[in-house]
């Protein structure tokens, strides 16, 4: 009896020393953050989604950035990865590129290593670039104009240099095959007949049609200049030469890398770049919640992957008012859609599209997805970023609940009064995709519509729910995917999920197989426009005419809460990333 | 050593040499052969799972973007566009050999023992395990230091003092530490001594040994006490089960008879017979900890085996799980000889058998 006695006492003790170290070590940290808050003056949660938080011009210090995943590359021509292309501004220059403005100002192109915007002439295929004198690589070496059609080559070099965007192949191919500099016949490897060198300061294009999207594809990592005698293929990755205001050094797959200032930049040359850190570091972790320790403790300064705090973290932001001051939450061009395929019964008659359209519960979805701090509710098929967009809701999804009574009547319309069955597909590598899948579910069951979930593996999205046999053969008439933007335009979002002369029989993204002659001669409309408006005017159009259609269920906007160090200068959020813009950040304390 | 266990063995001195070479030849043998099968299990698997998902082992080598010339030319270049009793051939003479993977411009040479290239980082696995052994050799050595030293010390000091405040207040501690997980007490370890006391700074993962020996340290304090937490208290129960059976023995009854004292009779002849089964599970657990500990290495970030083996199985990097589980599998079937070898040593009724 005693023994027991003792025995609990013990356990009793080990339970609450740990209770204690659990409770105490979330009021210190918290208690501490709050304390080396006295960076910049006071603003309001989410400020930097829409104005400069802590605006300032001071330089120096060391910007300690971490991330759970490593890099994809440092490749300009492979990264893909949104905030390694953040990142990439650092040490990376193109013709074009973005400015560092909060707001539908930072989507404005502006030129970087060109002199001005380029002079587009021969109704819009022939875009002519002059570039800046002084432009420098890392080396000293000169930039000249064939540096950048030489880092443009290797794009094409896919066997070598594979998963980049290759948005610039589809533009400047042509039907000419051309393998990438690596095989290339040329003595100087610039056999890519569509670019143009004239002299080592002018880089023409010469397109097959217009395009109105090509020069944000030029503005993309792989329109980055490359030194041909410092290209070594597959290993350019680990030691890229710089063209921007830092340097890269030390590069450690799964571990980070650090950034130095680039002698060779001159900031006279560099409108867009403020460069204001002495030094920049990015470490690689394995413990998010760690990573969420060290950003409220103030000793590191921004989780580079932007993908937002746990849970953990989550809740001691929203509660305590002087931490939640530095969080953004904005919505990035991403959506989490349900898309409805027009080629599987009933789904084929516009009326049982719409009856899932409506009986869907959106604030479901969006609880499915993580809440409101993870996602807005979306009324259409285009993001809040995106020039075109307007708040377009034909079925009253700002709401975030379910029509049943139009659902029922669209059900009748469509002929199937007492519903029908169906089959929803998720990624089962995407835990949030099934619990979209099994919301929908349930709310498709309130009106008859009974729907089976089927679940796959995403990395074979390319052969099942890509694949428009597939999902004929297995009924799926509902699949939940999202999709997110490469560059702020409608076409950069809309097209490949719209344009039925892209539905391919695998790596399909036209799930609902639609192939509208209205639609597609927009597409084609906007393309060749060389306003941006008419181009936005057209995919307004469209964006309307796939909601009237019933094509997709929109879901949620996607964001999330991401915390940052208050030390921090010039926060603000980009909405070409979807996160904020790294390369503005500065030091308050210059450390 | 004047231990009588000795002199049983020595009574058989002319079987002796050749009969130990033997043994240990045909173990020797046995480490290979079992390798091999790993090896063999490990390709397989590689084959098997994109085979049963219907789909092809180089899509986890490309993007989102997979075009057909990205796809093929990576075909070529790792020798997938060849048949699979070749790619096997392939791998077995990579590991002893070396290889290269060429498709003509672009050349990544992989020497030996090459256990592929990651998809994830492009480069060969071995040069990354390698690089991040010494991490998990410290990690492993500095907490079996400590588990040891109190796992079993307290385990003996239990076994001397049953039933009493400290026995069941070390059993409590042990129960604790085998059934809270690493996750559970690294996390509340760290908020406490790092965020809530102050004791010890935030990690740097970015200082070895080499660079900075206080910090790193420092770096491992956390993670060997928390690891030997767990392993510790293993030991401990262990240590203290056996030692009080051994005491049991007729063989300490007649030291005590012979009016040995107390030290020699716990430490010379109860110690020896304890030993045993501590030994072979210090071996099976030091040689899985060498292939990686992966909670503890996540929780403390710290980028050895473990964190490569979570690393590659959240990326779906296959040849790092191959690289990373033969690397272990290795560990494991050495320590396994070794502890067989000390086997002898310390105990010979199982000398040769």
């Amino acid at each position: 009896m005693t023994t027991r006695k003792k025995a609990l006492a013990a356990v009793g003790l080990v339970g609450a020393l740990a209770l204690t170290a659990a409770c105490s070590g979330s009021k210190g940290s918290g208690g501490s953050s709050g304390g080396s808050g006295g960076g910049g003056g006071t603003h309001a949660f989410n400020a930097a989604a829409t104005s400069i938080v802590n605006p300032s011009t001071k330089k120096g210090g060391t910007l300690k950035f971490w991330s759970t995943q490593d890099v994809d590359s440092l490749d300009p021509a492979i990264g893909y990865y949104a905030f390694v292309w953040d990142l990439q501004r650092l040490y990376t220059r193109t013709l074009v590129n973005y400015p560092s403005k909060p707001g539908k100002a930072g989507l404005d192109l502006q030129p970087d290593l060109a002199e001005a915007m380029p002079t587009i002439t021969d109704g819009g295929k022939t875009y002519t670039f002059k570039l800046k004198s002084g432009i420098k690589f890392e080396d000293g070496t000169p930039i000249t104009s064939k540096d950048i059609k030489y880092g443009i080559e290797r794009v094409f070099a896919q066997d070598v240099l594979p998963n980049g965007p290759i948005y610039l192949i589809d533009d400047l191919d042509q039907g000419q095959k051309y393998p990438g500099p690596y095989k290339d016949k040329d003595k100087d490897k610039l056999g890519l007949k569509s670019v143009q060198t004239p002299d080592d300061s002018t880089i023409v294009f010469k397109l097959a049609q217009a395009n109105s999207d090509f020069l944000y594809h030029l503005a993309m990592g792989g329109g980055a200049p490359v030194e041909k005698s410092k290209d070594d293929g597959a290993s350019y990755a680990k030691h890229p030469v710089s063209s921007g205001p830092y340097k890269v050094e030390n590069y450690v797959a799964n571990k980070g890398f650090d950034m130095v200032r680039n002698p060779n930049w001159d900031a006279s040359t560099d409108k867009l770049r403020s460069a204001l850190p002495d030094k920049i570091t990015f470490t690689v972790t394995s413990n998010a919640d760690d990573l969420d320790s060290r950003l409220l403790a103030g000793s590191i300064d921004i989780d580079a992957g932007q993908r937002g705090v746990q849970t953990a973290a989550q809740g001691k932001i929203l509660t305590h008012p002087d931490l939640k001051a530095n969080t953004v939450d904005a919505p990035a061009a991403t959506i989490r859609y349900i898309s409805i395929q027009t080629k599987v019964a009933p789904f084929d008659n516009i009326n049982c599209r719409k009856a899932v359209v409506y009986a869907i519960n959106g604030t479901d979805q969006q609880t499915a997805r993580g809440g409101q701090w993870a996602g807005q509710l979306a009324t259409n098929m285009l993001p809040p970023s995106i020039p075109g967009s307007d708040k377009y809701d034909p079925y009253s999804l700002a709401a975030g609940k379910p029509d049943v009574a139009k659902a029922k009547a669209a059900l009748a319309a469509c002929g199937k009064p007492n519903g029908f069955s169906t089959t929803i597909a998720a990624r089962s590598t995407s835990p949030k995709d099934v619990k979209q899948a099994v919301a929908a579910q349930a709310a498709l069951k309130t009106v008859g519509i009974n729907a089976s979930v089927f679940q796959y593996d995403g990395s074979q999205s390319a052969s099942t729910v890509g694949a428009p046999d597939f999902m004929h053969s297995h009924n799926i008439g509902l699949n939940v995917f999202g999709w997110g933007s490469d560059y702020p335009t409608g076409s950069g979002f809309l097209r490949v999920l719209v344009d039925g002369r892209l539905i391919l029989k695998s790596g399909n993204n036209n799930y609902s197989e639609i192939n509208d002659p209205e639609i597609n001669g927009w597409i084609d409309d906007a393309a060749k426009s060389t306003d941006p408006a008419e181009a936005a005017a057209a995919y307004t159009k469209i964006n309307h005419k796939v909601m009237d259609q019933a094509l997709y269920f929109p879901g949620v906007v996607e964001q999330s809460l991401n915390y940052f160090n208050p030390r921090l200068t010039n926060v603000m959020f980009s909405q070409e990333l979807g996160m904020i813009d790294f390369s503005a950040l500065g030091l308050s304390d210059g450390k | 050593m004047a231990g009588h266990p000795r002199q049983g063995a020595a009574g058989q001195p002319s079987a002796k040499p050749t009969a130990v070479l033997l043994y240990i030849f045909r173990r020797l043998l046995n480490v290979v052969v079992m390798l091999l099968v790993v090896a063999t299990i490990t390709f397989g698997i590689f084959f098997l799972v994109p085979w049963l998902q219907h789909t092809d082992p180089v899509l986890r080598y490309v993007g989102k973007n997979a075009n057909p010339v990205a796809i093929a030319g990576i075909k070529v270049k790792l020798g997938l566009d060849k048949p699979i009793y070749e790619q096997f051939w392939l791998y077995l003479k990579g590991l002893v050999a070396g290889r290269s993977y060429s498709n003509g411009p672009d050349t990544t040479w992989c020497p030996a023992p090459c256990m592929g290239i990651s998809t994830q980082t492009q480069t060969p696995v071995w040069g990354q395990l390698t690089g991040d052994f010494p991490v998990t050799a410290w990690l492993a050595a500095g907490a079996a230091t400590i588990w040891l030293v109190f796992g079993v010390g307290t385990g003996v000091l239990s076994a001397l003092r049953k039933r009493s405040v400290i026995d069941r207040a070390a059993m409590v501690t042990a129960l604790a530490g085998v059934s809270l997980p690493v996750y559970f007490t690294g996390l509340v370890a760290s908020a406490l001594f790092i965020y809530n006391l102050g004791w010890l700074p935030e990690s740097n993962p970015n200082v070895s040994l080499g660079s900075d020996p206080g910090a790193w340290l420092q770096n491992m304090l956390l993670p060997w006490i928390t690891l030997a937490f767990l392993f510790a208290a293993t030991y401990a129960r262990l240590t203290r089960a056996t030692m009080l059976d051994v005491l049991g023995e007729d063989y300490i009854r007649t030291a005590r008879a012979k009016g040995l004292g107390e030290g020699t009779v716990i430490g010379k002849h109860a110690m020896r017979a304890t030993m045993t089964p501590i030994l072979t599970v210090f071996g099976m657990d030091l040689g899985g900890l060498l292939g990686g500990a992966i909670l503890t290495e996540n929780v403390f970030n710290l980028h050895g085996l473990g964190y490569d083996a979570l690393n590659g199985i959240t990326k779906n990097d296959l040849p790092m799980i191959m690289g990373v589980t033969l690397f272990a599998a290795f560990f494991i079937v050495m320590a396994n000889l070794i502890v067989d070898l000390f086997y002898a040593v310390v105990d010979p009724r199982v000398r040769l058998a």
